[in-house]
């Protein structure tokens, strides 16, 4: 065993040393709870295990040339983000309860704090949640403690995996969840004034939404804030290289996946939940915070802060029940966003769309394929109408190892022949014109 | 040292921009965009490389040192584990491919993955199902607790309380409020374990369930566990386990065989992935047969012709508590990691585990208090109370220690022992570590009779000395804004 040092020499010493026998270590268990013998493989050296877990990982689908997005982006990673996520001092470490030797984590939480705060526009972040669904689900009960009010208003337009995991979590709690349809391709404004009442907690919206819209909430937030409620955005980090900030449209939270800083899409996980907010909510808003503050001789450095409002402290008082942040893949997004930095974020959200809208203008050639939400701004995502089915278009061109898209059907239900289309910076013009020939002999 | 943004220079960059190879420009009107750039901070690889680097030099993981952080089972994290993971076929897998038509054809190797680490679970609990959504361990609790509240809505019955002792992790109560319960905290009896008698008498037809450690945050095993669980279940409340500390019972006993109807495990912990600094992990979700229709959607399930698909038809579940199947790339190391150790392995770990937790309580025994003596299981509990009435807290042994090159146990954790020091070795730490560690804490016992300045003024070799706290709460500072 490779992970186990001491020898059987050693183990009988060690029982010895302390007057113990081996049967007495579990003697506490009694015998008629014993476990039978486990039904379990023989262990594996390293090489035969890894090349266990390769043939596995081979018969998944890597050959594909994808366009889908949907919330989950396949972004190019630079090599430098894993060199420095893959340091052990920072990935076999935990919690930074013991400040003087954690400052590393520490000081990167503090930045990655600060540089979500710089790209969302707002005041303060905490250190990260588990994921994009997490957040906006911590967003709304921040926004019940806020307000002390128990409704919520969420646009259709959001994540609709996002606004599932909204349903399962608020179900138990009494919170009164209104998800009002779109007008076109955006919230519906008339109606989300209509429901809005004195009870009304929040304003939940995306953008760029679900369906790739680019929608500037400012009006909403001051509908919200006429009525006593919040605006939640969840957004899309990567767009934010360009696009006008939450904060600058007057949201209160700011909630988004960071999936695409820098983190594989590995099926679905560990993503990063991001969240920030204005300054003087900061003590409604649960998850670890790092804080910057001194030693005795006046030397700078870390803590962990405002844990008053944890649950190792208050138990079920705390403002939430997550007990870590999601450290590393926090870890990760600043050492990408460091690496691109002020103008390589914008530069690549600038390719993204460049490379969306060369998309879209080849598909729209095709007959019978149009926008199905025309006037609108996009960013790096796009909903087609087909003539046909999506979900038998796709299959089609699967068969030519080619992920065209997102059926939009799964989610809603009168979207039979939408398709939502993603474009990355990962994406060349030949996979680009491969897509629109494949596409047009398909239909 | 100084912040990234502060070593910013205007005009270099970390990466290469990348080119557009397309033809036209996406043009945006002016109400949609920005009006200046995010300041991020404006580095060249190197600059951003070393400046990590330092931060890497002031932090302490696993790989630096003896780590023996109580209820945090911090062992080894196998390199091969983090190789396994990065397979591009792992990797590189959108999450939304099987959600296509004919997509789960497409992710059939992601799928065994998922469905394999499943039956090892349960096997090894003893459990009838797992779901591997839930993202961390709290989370796990929240997952088995909303289960519990799904199934008791089911039956018609009202039931408000969940009972938790009050050695418990704090996420319990936390997670049972979440899932909608009120919570009543059941004292511990003299020898650490639950206090029968209270026990009784918090019991009643509004129960909902017991949310119980095992072994519990003393290390220790409640040998009347049957006992607990017939209580329970006699007003058809669910037993929960909390399986942080699976890691001492590995191939012993198996919570479902104890009496157990949920139980959630932290495969940061007991299954060797890596704790990140403070996450990710994962705190997959095992249950009794009564209880699997109220598992999160989806399901992974296996056709008789050995094709695997997910099942996402399942009217009474608790729906959605991840986007998609949990943290996949922290599951790949686990089910590496169970491959490596087999059988065989698990038991060795247990065996391990706990007589290394053995050997330091016994040679620590004397030099600290050690208010529950008998034999315990994967970690032991001392309190620092003797030493603290020589102004000695628990605190400045741990910065003492961190001088020595140790990171502390977790102090003041359980609430119940004053002073506490829970000390968890694991199963990866040799005799001669122990030792070491050992003969360090017996120097500090000893110094702080003859001179208790040299421990509270500790730690001397560390980049920083001790912060104030204090001020970090009172004046939040909490970002560096442009």
């Amino acid at each position: 065993m490779p992970f186990i040092a001491n020898t059987d020499e050693q183990r009988e010493q060690m029982l010895a040393e302390i007057g113990l026998a081996e049967d007495d270590l579990f003697a506490a268990i009694p015998r008629e709870l014993r476990a039978r013998p486990l039904q379990l493989p023989d262990g594996m050296p390293e090489q035969e295990a890894l090349a266990y877990m390769a043939r596995l990982a081979d018969r998944n689908a890597t050959h594909l040339v994808s366009f889908l997005g949907g919330g989950f982006y396949d972004h190019f990673i630079p090599s430098a983000v894993q060199a420095i996520v893959g340091r052990s001092e920072f990935y076999t470490s935990y919690t930074p309860y013991q400040a003087e030797i954690s400052q590393g984590t520490l000081q990167a939480m503090y930045e990655y704090q600060s540089a979500i705060c710089r790209l969302t526009g707002m005041e303060v972040a905490n250190a990260s949640l588990y994921d994009g669904g997490t957040a906006l689900y911590e967003a709304i009960t921040m926004s019940l403690r806020i307000t002390g009010r128990r409704s919520v208003i969420v646009d259709e337009t959001v994540n609709p995996i996002h606004r599932k995991m909204i349903r399962s979590y608020t179900g138990n709690l009494g919170i009164e969840l209104a998800e009002t349809p779109p007008l076109n391709s955006k919230a519906d404004r008339e109606r989300i004034a209509e429901r809005l009442t004195d009870r009304t907690a929040a304003v939940v919206v995306q953008n760029p939404n679900f369906f790739g819209c680019i929608d500037d909430c400012t009006d909403l937030g001051e509908m919200a804030h006429r009525n006593g409620a919040l605006l939640v955005v969840a957004c899309y980090p990567i767009s934010l290289g360009l696009l006008k900030t939450p904060g600058d449209m007057g949201a209160d939270i700011v909630t988004a996946e960071g999936q695409s800083l820098g983190l594989g899409m590995s099926f679905g996980g560990p993503y990063l939940g991001i969240m920030a907010t204005r300054k003087q909510y900061v003590r409604k808003m649960p998850g670890r915070i790092a804080g910057r503050t001194v030693d005795a001789g006046g030397r700078e450095g870390f803590v962990l802060t405002l844990q008053a409002r944890e649950q190792h402290i208050r138990r079920e008082k705390a403002t939430s029940n997550i007990c870590t942040n999601q450290n590393l893949c926090a870890l990760t997004a600043l050492a990408y966003l460091s690496l691109l930095g002020r103008q390589g974020l914008r530069k690549l959200a600038q390719v993204c769309a460049d490379k969306a809208y060369y998309a879209q203008q080849r598909l729209l050639e095709i007959e019978g394929v149009a926008l199905r939400f025309p006037r609108n701004w996009y960013f790096n995502e796009f909903v087609l109408e087909l003539p046909a089915r999506a979900d038998r278009v796709i299959r089609r061109l699967l068969e030519k190892d080619l992920a065209a898209g997102f059926p939009l059907n799964r989610y809603y239900g009168d979207m039979d022949r939408s398709l939502l289309v993603a474009v990355t910076e990962k994406r060349t013009k030949e996979q680009i014109d491969y897509f629109a020939h494949v596409l047009e002999v398909s239909l | 040292m100084k912040l990234i943004f502060d070593r910013s220079t205007s005009g270099r960059a970390g990466v290469a921009p990348v080119r557009s190879d397309v033809p036209v420009r996406a043009e945006f009107p002016a109400h949609v965009l920005r009006d200046r750039d995010a300041a991020l901070p404006e580095l060249s690889e190197l600059d951003v490389v070393r400046h990590f680097t330092e931060l890497a030099g002031r932090n302490f993981g696993v790989d630096n040192g003896f780590y023996p952080l109580g209820s945090c089972t911090m062992k080894y994290n196998p390199k091969a584990a983090a190789t396994a993971a990065r397979n591009r076929g792992f990797f590189d897998l959108h999450p939304l491919l099987p959600q296509l038509p004919t997509g789960e054809t497409l992710v059939q190797g992601a799928l065994e993955v998922l469905y394999e680490l499943e039956q090892q679970l349960c096997e090894i609990c003893g459990m009838a199902a797992f779901t591997l959504q839930p993202l961390a361990g709290a989370h796990g609790e929240l997952t088995g607790t909303m289960i519990m509240a799904a199934y008791h809505r089911g039956s018609g019955r009202e039931k408000t309380t969940v009972l938790i002792p009050d050695s418990a992790h704090g996420t319990n109560p936390a997670s049972a409020a979440i899932a909608g319960f009120d919570v009543r905290a059941v004292p511990s009896d003299p020898d650490g374990l639950m206090d029968m008698a209270a026990l009784k008498a918090a019991i009643d037809d509004r129960t909902a369930g017991l949310m119980l450690t095992v072994p519990n945050t003393l290390g220790l095993f409640n040998p009347r566990i049957k006992e607990i669980c017939d209580l329970v279940h006699d007003v058809d409340g669910l037993m929960y386990c909390d399986g942080a500390n699976l890691n001492a019972l590995l191939g012993r006993c198996r919570f479902g065989d104890l009496g157990f109807d949920i139980v959630h495990t932290n495969l940061h912990k007991t299954f060797g992935t890596p704790h990140g600094g403070g996450g990710p992990g994962a705190g997959p979700v095992g249950v009794c047969e009564k209880l699997v229709e109220f598992l999160p959607i989806s399901i992974v399930r296996h056709q008789p012709d050995g094709v695997y698909y997910l099942d996402y038809d399942r009217p009474r579940s608790i729906g959605y508590v991840a986007p998609f199947y949990g943290n996949f790339g922290v599951l790949v190391q686990a089910q590496a990691y169970l491959l490596m150790l087999g059988r065989q392995g698990l038991l060795r770990v247990s065996e391990n585990a706990v007589l290394n937790a053995n050997y330091i309580r016994a040679k620590l025994q004397g030099h600290y208090d050690l208010p529950h003596p008998q034999t315990c299981m994967h970690e032991c509990v001392f309190s620092a109370s003797r030493q603290a009435a020589a102004g000695v807290t628990a605190k400045d042994v741990a910065k003492a220690l961190i001088d020595r090159g140790f990171h502390p146990p977790t102090v003041y954790f359980p609430l119940t022992v004053p002073e506490a020091l829970m000390i968890e070795p694991t199963e990866c730490e040799s005799r001669e570590t122990l030792d070491a560690f050992i003969e360090a804490m017996i120097e500090i016992a000893e110094l702080a009779k003859t001179n208790p300045g040299e421990i509270t003024s500790c730690p001397k070799k560390t980049p920083v000395g001790r912060l104030d706290e204090t001020l970090a709460a009172r004046k939040p500072n909490t970002a560096s804004l442009a």
